[in-house]
């Protein structure tokens, strides 16, 4: 396997600036969690010009809803939902300043363009792999919206999340560039 | 719009006359085929051997009737149509036959509507689900052949005594009535959304 | 006749639905190693040695392979010499309420599907098809459905004069559609034949076969090869990131069907084909 580059969050400006869709990354430090209904209260509360439960400035969001947490384990298997889902709500995410999110699947171009003009980047975790991501999260804990269950914003502390820089700020796109390659 | 009765075999002229909403009597001999027995058709066709019977001012019914024996014949119990455009990929091949007119249900594509200007046919709409009154305009069961398709898809050769009312859905100019809805619903959807 | 009690079956459910989300079949297993020595895209080789060492911890920490551990589907065989001791549905569902309660996977059953949505918290009801057939025994084979691959299935009802490219085109196509969105790389079952409910069924069946065993005819046989090939054709690759590897195997069952059709069933299954069978 391809060596990985480490990465911390918090993500910098420098960093994003450097990573290349492509690349093999391992993640480590704070993210949130939130899918389809999270993101729903997120943005209602931006359109009412309410506060976030979050700061949204420089995080990365990661859109799963976990198995439950077996003993032993700070969180069940863990794999990445389907990203397209959560479009309609991130260009506004990221102009607050959201720099990252992992996921799967392909992306709009309105989340696209939102990524280049705001400098932001969308790495994909694997589907399936749900068993090993769960390892690499060391501490959970629910932000908001309890009620939400497993869809809640809980904030993981992650080491070595092995992920993959999908779509970089330049917008470069292996959902686009990698397939064609392969096409006979 | 007019009501024509028309006998096979059938003429060019007569059915270059014909226009979409016209109403169709045929009487004469008419012959049934569906999925299986357009393929037989073209097999026979290609292997250069003889077909059963002569094509020429013909009409080819969309149709496997259910028929039952008596004593040694076969006499139609109820025939309705089946979904023409399953059809859709023969018209040309049996124009060239020389068939005048296709009767079946639901209409037929701009393959077909090519096919009926070259060739001179026409598609006729035979009332759907109305294989009771069909079946009675059934003289006798003159011949069948290719049982070995099947009941339903053999090539079934019928004598019929004012056969319909049969609806010119598509004729020899190139109109359809299939067309002129699937156009009209588009636009309609169009506005909608 | 021979007595089966309620709560051999509920047990027997749950000890499947738990083996199955935790515990990959070898085949499949084999299958994604041959793939990875195969796979000339590098992204795609670092995607499957990933699925495998996933494989791995969740085998031996009994976690699940997937935390989307699907809806709960049952295929049994009944001996029709079998009597159950009491109800043979709830025994059923309290087996794999156990298993997905106990076993820390998922829930992801909600009831009413348009308006409510509220989640069941039991990841009832299963959906259980039941054969009888002759003898004395149960067979079970179970499947937890994950809905990223099921959502990209698709039925056509084709016309006979489509013929056997109209179905491997169509069998094509919606995996091009599906994209990334099933986890590749894929199993693809595939029935024609039978009526709308049938082939789906079937499909859903076909998934479960063996992967790396073609069907006895030839002719469908070699459908199931030429599909494959052209899917593997498109590039998409493991996650769909690109490669050489989008489907793994491409299983095609038939059922006599109508004279006026020719209904063709795609279901679509992620890499994490999760299956489990027992014997009562």
């Amino acid at each position: 396997m391809e060596k990985m580059k480490k990465i911390r969050t918090p993500l910098s400006n420098e960093v994003i600036e450097d990573l290349k869709a492509g690349e093999n990354v391992s993640i480590t430090g704070y993210i949130y969690t939130g899918r389809d209904a999270a993101h729903k209260r997120l943005i209602e509360l931006l359109k009412e010009g309410k506060k976030l439960p979050i700061e949204v400035n420089g995080q990365v969001i990661y859109y799963v809803g976990p198995a439950p947490t077996p003993p032993g384990y700070k969180c069940g298997s863990a794999g990445p939902t389907t990203s397209y889902r959560m479009d309609p709500y991130t260009p506004a995410l990221l102009d607050l300043g959201l720099k990252g999110m992992i996921g799967k699947g392909l992306r709009s171009k309105e989340v696209v363009e939102s990524m280049k003009k705001n400098g932001a980047i969308y790495f994909a975790a694997i589907g399936g792999v749900a068993a090993v991501i769960a390892k690499s999260i060391k501490s959970s804990e629910v932000i908001a919206y309890e009620d939400l269950g497993p869809e809640a914003i809980h904030k993981y502390y992650v080491k070595d999340f092995p992920v993959i820089v999908c779509i970089d700020a330049k917008g470069n796109n292996l959902y686009e560039t990698e397939p064609p390659k392969y096409r006979k | 719009m007019k009501e024509v009765k028309l006998i096979t075999a059938l003429r060019e002229e007569d059915i270059r006359d014909l226009r979409i909403g016209d109403v169709v009597y045929i009487s004469g001999i008419i012959c049934t085929s569906r999925d299986m027995g357009h393929l037989k058709m073209i097999d026979v066709t290609e292997k250069s051997e003889k077909l059963p019977i002569d094509f020429q001012g013909g009409a080819i019914f969309h149709a496997g009737p259910v028929v039952k024996k008596q004593g040694d014949r076969y006499e139609v119990v109820v025939i309705g149509p089946t979904t023409s455009i399953r059809m859709e990929p023969y018209s040309d091949f049996i124009g060239g036959l020389g068939v005048k007119a296709i009767i079946g249900k639901g209409g037929m594509e701009e393959g077909t509507s090519e096919a009926l200007k070259k060739y001179g046919m026409v598609y006729l709409q035979a009332p759907p689900g109305c294989a009771v009154v069909l079946g009675e305009k059934i003289k006798r069961v003159k011949d069948v052949f290719w049982m070995e398709l099947g009941v339903p898809e053999a090539l079934w050769v019928l004598e019929v005594e004012n056969f319909g009312p049969l609806v010119v859905g598509m004729d020899s100019e190139g109109n359809s009535i299939y067309r002129d809805i699937k156009i009209k619903g588009k636009k309609l959807i169009e506005k909608m959304f | 006749m021979r007595e089966v009690n309620a709560k051999q079956i509920k047990e027997k459910v749950k000890e499947l639905f738990l083996d199955a989300n935790y515990c990959i079949g070898e085949d499949v297993l084999n299958s994604i190693k041959e793939a990875s020595l195969k796979e000339t895209s590098e992204t795609g080789k670092n995607v499957l040695s990933m699925i495998l060492q996933n494989y791995k911890v969740a085998a031996e920490e009994k976690i699940a392979i997937c935390q989307d551990t699907g809806l709960a589907i049952l295929f049994i065989k009944l001996g029709q010499e079998v009597h159950v001791n009491g109800n043979w549905e709830e025994a059923i569902n309290e087996g794999v309420k156990e298993a997905y309660v106990e076993g820390y996977l998922r829930k992801s059953a909600v009831t009413d599907p348009v308006f409510d949505r509220k989640n069941t918290k039991t990841n009832c009801p299963a959906i259980i098809y039941t054969d009888i057939v002759p003898g004395d025994k149960i067979e079970f084979l179970v499947t937890p459905k994950g809905f990223g691959s099921e959502n990209m299935s698709r039925l056509a009802m084709m016309k006979p004069a489509d013929g056997p490219e109209g179905i491997v085109n169509f069998i094509v196509e919606t995996v091009k559609i599906a994209g990334p969105n099933p986890c590749p790389p894929t199993i693809v079952g595939v029935c024609v034949g039978g009526t709308t409910d049938q082939a789906s069924v079937t499909a859903k069946k076909a998934t479960l076969r063996k992967v790396g065993e073609h069907n006895l005819d030839p002719r469908y046989a070699d459908m199931e090869k030429q599909a494959l090939e052209k899917i593997n054709n498109l590039g998409i690759g493991p996650a769909g990131l690109g490669g050489n590897t989008t489907s793994l195997w491409v299983n095609i069952d038939y059922k006599p069907t109508h004279i006026a059709g020719m209904p063709v069933a795609v279901n679509i299954c992620c890499h994490a084909a999760r299956h489990a069978s027992g014997i009562i």
